[in-house]
């Protein structure tokens, strides 16, 4: 993007979203440098390397990308099958940053995967792709084509030996193949369930084989940190973790969007000085921090610190990163009830919890949200928070992350809840439309 | 073992299970659904949650699910913890969100696993109060109702179709709330295995259509333990009856035999029993009707006829051992027919000699579950022995459990274990004429007319050891494949290897002979089976007697018995007029009308297998009894009662009347020494529990009266036999610790459906806790064994002629299921398959055993030019074994205007 410092925001700054780089452009303007300086290096020195970036994984969850592939089998490509997996089934509700990456400078996620593959030794590399992105998928493909046909993927990379190619896999839609394991099932063809672990991925992945899944921002970091070095990336940011971070927010902000930013801004920052602050007449009421799946924050933390930790210890999560906004003049009920329609609907039916315990929630939010609520449901839906919520109550994380908004909301937005079910009945019968909502 | 605490209780738990099998091994009733014995766990329904504790200190604890969590040694765990009480109460009230509570009116009432863990977890109350989701249901074919609405998503159908059993056409559809089990449309399930579903699933989704037709609930219902007689494999069975019907046939456990599941053909085959073609009384055929007379106005004809002259006995691979017996003993050895024609009647005795002789242990069908390398030569297992080739499936099973050994992943997690395998070879050669069910994930499937086939086995024992006979002329190919074949017996632990009698050919059993020998002096422990024709060819060949084509120059003016035999789908038109007619008189003792009972001067009507009590030598050399469920009425009776009674009616005193089956058990194992353990088969009739007789009732069955009340409203007392353990009442003994021959039906306080099971086994998937079912007869001689240099020429096409081979099936070329309905539904109509390519609609016309049969014809491209296949039975009666034929094909008929008439 035009006007970006590519020493302070690396990421987006070589970004063009009308005319992505093309190999030769790309290295003109610095790529492929780390990348050259990756095969000049043993596997485990880049893990090393990576590792002590403290790059952590962008897709939400926020695992040690270094830690991650070091649980990786040793052997080389060539003794053993390896898979390296892009997770750019970007379908979390308000969440748009890796869109950016992949339509604006697919080559850097190409390079970064490249670097990340000769790390663990994998062969093949996918780049599953949200299904909607259809102009990320047409600049992606061309992408591996240029960087084919320069010699950057196929055999004997820049004349290092490793061989290493990619394919790019739109995804036939569904949220839960965001989940690693459902992804990598949904690759091998199967239901986009999620997997037990163990095997974890690492050991047993796709069609059985040790296979790393990261998020394209991860990524999208590597080439820089090989290019850059451990000292210069732990630099760009405004906390104990590595590098900038692509943040944002939706909702009713002046200049809704993603910006790069050093790790460990504060959302007074991206909200006030990147997107110019709530509209007029607006107030902010709540936000989730980082995706539908993070839990309510107040506007007492308006000025929290998006690092990993400050979230947490806030009661939610710094998720994807990207904000969404709740205002003083939109139902936080209705933004509730949209939100776990969304999760109920994503289900993948798996497990029993998540499969029929979210579609209750989402009724009886309806009901109350029509006037037909009871003091029981307000209830019921704390005791499906209660019950739903804690981990391994669910087969994966899809139902936990659901009921983030809900548990968070029902204590923030109590009096609300209250208001809606104290008024007089509009009526008894069931079967309106929460009825027919499935 | 490990020690675990469970509640403050401190037990002894395997170390190798989950959690929630320690519990049910130690007695816990902790609910489940998506676990199940055979398939597994897989995590989904989140039924089974526990409390566990990191260590005696840690008060506060984690909800885990305990068929996902690993017995380690000292765990703590808590079932009655409230927090997991309450979440399991609430996983069957977020399953009841969308069932649709319809018990009275569901085929599964009363033994619904949901109903038991509703029960279980005490969720009462429904507050749930929108609108439930419906589906719509489909035509799943004869065998299996489908019912959607009562769906709790628990995937087991999809597993155990899909993942066990390797089905393709159900499969799972849609996603949250709204995931549909079922087929892409209507239509009849493919897999012959479909009719586990109605087990295997927990509720009323998947119920048996023949048995809705018939319905009765559970508890009403008498049991008894059966063995499956619609082949030789042997598998058990549970049949049910109420109102003199058997009602349907369920799977009963038999841990080194079928386990858990049963094929199509064994669960819905028993129909024949209450069809129209049963002979329910004795009879003449005048005039080819049969004419139904006194049971003693036949005895006392059959006495005049007898009395003129010799008597000649027939016996049947089909009849139990103990009418067998008796009509040996009538008619005298020397004038004893196994019942069955050449090439079988040799070939049967030729498989029981090689597998006495060899050195190879006969594999049960769990140790062919477990075998690490297998070959099967010649056969096409899954027709001939269908739930044999579902075990041969879990072969696959055997490499990925070597993957998840090596990513220490417990064998119990059933879907890491299918991920991590996913990309292994099974180590399983099959060879065959045809394509075959099991080819799909064979490491080679090869295609080989017998004699190939018989070649290749003979050219593996030799690369195996040199002391083999090696074979001439083999193709590179051939030879290529020989070798990779003997490297993978080589290198497995637990080489089985398998071949039958389907394509009549000694060369493939002695081929297979040589293969274990070779094995067994390479200092391998071979296992081997063979799978024979019918329920008791191996008993009738250990018994012994004259092939048909022996008996027949003896039949000559002597009075003919034929015990539950039809000789017309043995022998062609000439051969049964030969024989039948050169006899005096034709006597004809069987439980269904047949074309040879139809010849026959005199009838006398049988007793079906689940009308009478009787010993069936399976495959395995495995003698299991089969106990009567139906009390029938006079003069039905089982078939050595008739001949005891003939025996009197004709003053031939060597044949005394046995009072019970244990008699005449008795006397059978202190005269053939071949069945000198036969008594061991299962208890006696006297038997006892903690000093009380067995009960084949429910402790609740209703109607007793009432069910009859249209012909009295007397009260009468229950039927007996002295042939029977069990006794037809609700009051006898019942328990967990029966012997798993006896036992009527599986219930447990608070199990009602089939998974109470559990409580009857001395562990999960283990042992029944009142011992083993049936009693090996015969088994391998061990030693080194002897090589057979008996190989064959290879096949050689003709010019102007075609080699017909059969084409065994599961539905169709079986005798006593297509008189079921629903098999005979379910069987497709008979083709002739040609190699090479023929005109869609086009016809053949051949001639089979002097007579001339046009069928429709289809191309097989997987059959070499000049080679077509035949269903047995299915064109001409008896046309069973490989045959030099002329083929005419016949080109497509024009169509004639003759459908404007409809």
């Amino acid at each position: 993007m035009t006007g970006l410092n590519p020493e302070k925001q690396p990421l987006l700054a070589l970004v063009d979203r009308e005319t992505p780089l093309d190999p030769a452009g790309y290295d003109r303007k610095g790529g492929w440098r780390g990348l050259r300086r990756a095969l000049g290096m043993s596997p485990a020195e880049i893990i090393t390397e990576v590792t002590e970036s403290k790059l952590r994984g962008r897709g939400g969850a926020g695992f040690s990308t270094g830690m991650k592939w070091s649980f990786v089998p040793k052997e080389s490509s060539k003794e053993r099958l390896k898979y390296i997996v892009a997770n750019g089934d970007e379908m979390e509700p308000g969440t748009f940053k890796d869109r950016m990456l992949v339509e604006g400078n697919p080559l850097q996620l190409i390079e970064g995967m490249i670097i990340s593959a000769y790390a663990i030794q994998a062969r093949h590399g996918i780049i599953f792709l949200r299904g909607e992105y259809h102009l990320g998928l047409e600049r992606l493909q061309q992408a591996v084509i240029q960087a084919r046909e320069a010699g950057f993927l196929g055999e004997n990379i820049l004349g290092s030996g490793f061989d290493f190619d990619l394919h790019v896999h739109p995804s036939a839609g569904r949220y839960i193949c965001g989940e690693e394991t459902a992804l990598i099932t949904a690759l091998e063809g199967r239901r986009a369930n999620p997997r037990a672990k163990p095997p974890f991925p690492q050991i047993g992945g796709l069609w059985g084989a040790p296979t790393v899944v990261n998020n394209i921002e991860t990524f999208s970091n590597i080439p820089h940190i090989l290019a850059n070095g451990t000292e210069w990336y732990l630099g760009l940011s405004a906390c104990a973790d590595g590098g900038t971070k692509l943040y944002g927010v939706s909702g009713r902000a002046k200049r809704p969007g993603v910006f790069e930013l050093p790790l460990g801004t504060s959302l007074g920052v991206i909200l006030n000085e990147c997107a110019g602050g709530m509209q007029d007449g607006y107030k902010l009421r709540a936000f989730l921090p980082g995706g539908a799946s993070t839990a309510f924050l107040g506007a007492e933390h308006a000025d929290i610190i998006m690092d990993y930790p400050t979230p947490e210890k806030a009661g939610s999560r710094l998720g994807t990163g990207l904000a969404i906004l709740l205002d003083d003049k939109t139902s936080p009920i209705g933004m509730i009830r949209n939100l776990e329609h969304f999760f109920a609907q994503e289900s993948c039916g798996w497990c029993t919890p998540c499969r029929d315990g979210l579609p209750w929630v989402e009724r009886l939010l309806i009901a109350i949200e029509e006037g037909r609520g009871t003091q029981e449901d307000i209830d019921r839906l704390h005791d499906a928070a209660r019950l739903i919520g804690p981990m391994g109550r669910t087969f994966c994380a899809h139902a936990p992350g659901a009921i983030a908004p809900l548990a968070s909301g029902l204590k923030m937005f109590a009096e609300d809840f209250q208001r809606m079910v104290s008024k007089p009945a509009s009526g008894t019968a069931e079967s309106g439309a929460a009825g027919q909502a499935a | 073992m490990a020690k675990i605490v469970i509640d403050g209780r401190e037990v002894e738990a395997r170390s190798d299970v989950n959690l929630l099998q320690a519990c049910l091994e130690a007695g816990e009733d902790l609910p489940y659904f998506c676990w199940h014995p055979e398939l597994g766990s897989v995590g989904a329904c989140r039924q089974c949650a526990v409390k566990q504790y990191a260590n005696a200190e840690d008060t506060r604890g984690r909800i885990v699910m305990a068929c996902m969590t690993p017995v380690t040694e000292g765990a703590i765990i808590s079932v009655e913890d409230p927090e997991a009480k309450e979440f399991r109460g609430e996983v069957v009230e977020w399953l009841m969100t969308n069932h649709p509570h319809d018990c009275p009116v569901c085929e599964e009432g009363g033994e619904c696993h949901l109903q038991d863990m509703t029960v279980m977890t005490g969720h009462r109350e429904r507050r749930y109060r929108f609108d439930k989701r419906t589906h719509n249901n489909q035509d799943l074919g004869p065998f299996v109702k489908h019912e959607m609405n009562r769906c709790i998503a628990c995937y087991r159908c999809v597993r155990f179709y899909r993942d066990y059993a390797g089905g393709q056409d159900l499969g799972v559809f849609a996603s949250h709330n709204n995931v549909y089990f079922g087929r892409h449309e209507s239509g009849t399930l493919e897999s012959p295995f479909s009719g586990n579903l109605i087990e295997v699933c927990p509720t009323g989704v998947f119920t048996d259509k023949p048995f809705s037709k018939m319905y009765s609930r559970k508890w009403d219902m008498r049991g008894a333990p059966s063995v499956c007689s619609n082949c030789a494999t042997g598998c058990n069975t549970i049949i049910n009856e109420r109102a003199g019907k058997v009602r349907r046939t369920l799977n009963r456990y038999n841990d080194e035999v079928n386990r858990y599941f049963l094929c199509d053909r064994g669960r819905f085959g028993h129909g024949w029993v209450n069809a129209p073609t049963r002979l329910r009384s004795a009879g003449y055929v005048i005039n080819g009707d049969m004419t139904p007379v006194p049971a003693q106005a036949a005895l006392d004809h059959f006495g005049k006829i007898a009395a003129s002259g010799r008597l000649v006995g027939i016996g049947s691979p089909r009849a139990s051992l103990e009418s067998n017996y008796a009509l040996r003993k009538l008619v005298g050895a020397g004038n004893f027919s196994t019942g069955m024609a050449e090439p079988e009647h040799s070939l049967v005795k030729l498989a029981v000699s090689l597998l006495a002789a060899g050195p190879a242990r006969i594999a049960t069908m769990h140790e062919m579950e477990q075998a690490d390398g297998a070959l099967i030569l010649g056969e096409d297992v899954s027709a001939t022995s269908p739930r044999m080739s579902l075990a041969l499936r879990q072969i696959k099973r055997t490499a990925f459990n070597k993957a998840a050994d090596q990513a220490r992943v417990p064998h119990w997690m059933d879907a890491s274990v299918r991920t991590l395998g996913q990309d292994t070879i099974s180590p399983l050669f099959v060879v065959s004429p045809t394509v075959t069910d099991l080819d799909g994930f064979a490491q080679d499937a090869i295609r080989a007319m017998p004699e190939d086939a018989a070649r290749l086995g003979f050219a593996i024992a030799h690369r195996i050891d040199a002391s083999a006979p090696d074979v001439a002329g083999l193709s590179e190919a051939e030879a290529a494949s020989a070798s990779r074949i003997a490297e993978g017996l080589l290198a497995a632990e637990k080489p089985l290897l398998v071949s039958g009698l389907q394509y009549a050919s000694a060369a493939l059993l002695q081929a297979t002979a040589n293969i274990a020998s070779a094995l067994a002096a390479r200092g391998k422990t071979p296992l081997i089976s063979f799978v024979l024709p019918e329920a008791n060819s191996m008993g009738l060949a250990l018994m012994g007697g004259l092939s048909l084509d022996e008996i027949a120059a003896q039949t000559a003016d002597a009075t003919l018995i034929v015990l539950e035999n039809d000789l017309s789908r043995r022998l062609d038109g000439a051969q049964f007029e030969a024989l039948v007619g050169s006899a005096a008189s034709l006597v004809v003792l069987d439980h269904s009308v047949t074309p040879t009972a139809i010849r026959s001067q005199v009838t006398f009507p049988s007793a079906a297998y689940s009308e009478t009590d009787g010993t069936l030598v399976s495959a395995e050399g495995r003698a299991q009894r089969f106990l009567q469920v139906v009390y029938p009425d006079a003069p039905l009776q089982a078939g050595w009662r008739w001949i005891a009674d003939m025996a009197q009616a004709a003053g031939l005193s060597h044949v005394q009347p046995w009072a019970r089956l244990d008699d005449l058990i008795a006397e059978i194992a202190a005269t053939m020494p071949v069945f000198a353990r036969i008594p061991e088969a299962a208890p006696a009739a006297d038997y006892e529990l903690e000093g009380t007789p067995l009960r084949s009732q429910t402790h609740r069955v209703s109607g007793r009266t009432a069910i009859r009340a249209n012909i009295s409203v007397r009260d009468i007392p229950p039927p007996s036999s002295p042939d029977t353990p069990l006794h037809s009442t609700m009051e006898g003994s019942y328990s967990t610790d029966m012997p798993g021959t006896l036992i009527p039906f599986y219930q447990v306080p608070g199990w009602n459906s089939e998974q109470s099971l559990n409580r009857f086994q001395q562990e999960i998937g283990g042992k029944m806790r009142g011992g083993d079912c049936g009693v090996r007869l015969i088994d391998a001689a061990g030693g080194s064994g002897t090589f057979s240099s008996g190989i064959p020429e290879a096949f050689r096409a003709r010019a102007g002629q075609v080699m017909l081979l059969p084409e065994a099936r599961v539905f169709g070329t079986d005798e006593m299921s297509m008189m079921a309905q629903p098999i005979a539904d379910r069987a497709a109509p008979a083709v002739v398959r040609v190699g090479g390519t023929v005109a869609e609609g086009a016809r053949v016309r051949l001639s089979l055993g002097g007579e001339i049969f046009t069928v429709d014809a289809v191309s097989d491209p997987s059959l070499p030019e000049g080679v077509a296949t035949c269903p047995p039975h299915m064109v001409s009666r008896s046309w069973s074994v490989p045959e030099w034929v002329s083929l005419e094909i016949t080109a497509p008929a024009e169509r004639v205007g003759t459908e404007s008439a409809v």
